[in-house]
């Protein structure tokens, strides 16, 4: 399982965000995604996933091309972006439920109930999303990372909002990921305890 | 597959009854479009029955419009729609189960208020008959070729009117042979079967490509 991007090139309208980019992930290893703020750390992030047209450069899962072999590297992929992907009207069991089923994995009540418990939410399982807080509507979306098979994650900023213990459980999850054979890239301000040997660090501000 | 649908089609139909007001819209819109017609023109029986066809299927094409931008732009601003672009499941295949929820919503309902427009106009009630099924069929028309411009037009700005503009030109076969087959069965010698096949056509052709369009649509507006 590795995920190899080469030479890739992404701009805004006319700005060049960054050129060149060439890196590789393999299992049980974690991106470190680092750059000043409009450096296109999202923008790459999204690019990874297939939500942007990079102008240049190849992005290969498993040594075949992301762009032609869609199905299986979504299947693998698990993607948080800044927005948490939840509907306000609907209660954080059945987004849980809805998001993977969508992914194509059936998700119990009682897995629901025990991510939601683990991110510190037991007893708002039937409160509308809309009623809970910013960082508790984080802790829903990232819920879902408990609940989810895929062994590439994608996190963009997914500190944000978080408060000192659910960064550490975040941590420690995203850990474990990695080092049961995952793999996670991610944007973040937070240090990782993660040992140096499987860290990698990226910045893109050295491809401008 | 087949449970994404599912799970897809009874999320938006759950959301949808948590928030009622936006069913209502359209149905309301419908009745008063159609109801200021004969206060606008006259309360002659002969003028009504001459105009019903018109402007009931006027009045679904503007309700149908108006609840357009929102198939896709409440899950683009929340970001379940990056979501859905990113599953292994066919895209074209989660785009039908919201379009035919928007018609569950939206179409559906217009179909069954259908005649009280009728009797406002006068119709007999064998073409009440003939209204209500020239509306079953053309309704999911307008959700589906409709679904392409919310597509298209997904987070522009005016995105509602530009969407308005675009599809309507695309509506008019439906609102020619629909009217057409009501004006038909108000004659009562001219065989209605013609109408129904073009409109069953049209409708056909719409399921096979209108979801595909509308899949192509969407990953390149949220690009």
């Amino acid at each position: 399982m590795t995920l190899s991007v080469n030479q890739l090139q992404c701009s805004r309208g006319d700005i060049c965000l960054f050129e060149g980019l060439t890196f590789e992930l393999t299992a049980g290893q974690l991106i470190w995604l680092e750059g000043k703020n409009g450096s296109g750390k999202t923008t790459l992030l999204r690019s990874l996933c297939g939500l942007f047209l990079p102008d240049a450069g190849t992005i290969k899962w498993k040594g075949e091309l992301t762009r032609s072999t869609e199905d299986t590297f979504y299947k693998d992929l698990f993607y948080l972006g800044h927005q948490n992907a939840l509907k306000l009207d609907l209660n954080p069991v059945e987004n849980l439920q809805v998001l993977s089923r969508l992914a194509g994995e059936s998700v119990s009540e009682e897995q629901a109930d025990e991510a939601l418990s683990r991110f510190g939410l037991s007893g708002y399982e039937e409160t509308p999303v809309r009623k809970l807080s910013q960082g508790q509507q984080r802790r829903v979306a990232l819920s879902r990372l408990l609940l989810s098979k895929a062994s590439l994650l994608i996190l963009d900023e997914p500190f944000v909002a978080l408060d000192a213990a659910a960064v550490e459980l975040l941590q420690s999850v995203i850990v474990t990921q990695v080092e049961q054979g995952g793999m996670a890239i991610l944007t973040t301000h937070q240090a990782l305890p993660i040992p140096e040997e499987k860290l990698i660090r990226v910045s893109l501000d050295r491809y401008v | 597959m087949f449970d994404s649908f599912l799970a897809l089609l009874k999320r938006d139909l759950l959301l949808a009854l948590r928030r009622r007001s936006d069913i209502f819209t359209v149905l309301f819109f419908f009745i008063i479009v159609v109801s200021i017609f004969p206060l606008g023109i006259s309360f002659e029986k002969a003028v009504l029955q001459k105009i019903a066809p018109g402007v009931v299927w006027v009045a679904a094409l503007l309700a149908s419009t108006l609840a357009l931008e929102r198939i896709f732009a409440n899950d683009y601003a929340d970001g379940t729609l990056e979501q859905m672009l990113l599953t292994p499941q066919p895209l074209s295949v989660l785009v039908f189960a919201k379009t035919l929820a928007h018609w569950l919503l939206t179409g559906l309902p217009l179909v069954l208020i259908a005649p009280l427009a009728g009797l406002q106009y006068h119709l007999s009630a064998s073409t009440i008959g003939t209204l209500m099924l020239v509306l079953l069929i053309g309704t999911p028309i307008l959700s589906m070729i409709g679904a392409i411009g919310a597509a298209l037009t997904l987070g522009l700005r005016g995105g509602g009117i530009l969407v308005s503009l675009l599809v309507l030109p695309l509506y008019i076969p439906v609102l020619v042979y629909g009217s057409g087959a009501i004006e038909a069965a108000m004659q009562g010698d001219v065989s209605l079967q013609p109408y129904y096949l073009l409109l069953l056509a049209f409708l056909l052709l719409a399921l096979v490509f209108t979801p595909l369009a509308t899949a192509a649509s969407l990953r390149i507006s949220v690009e």
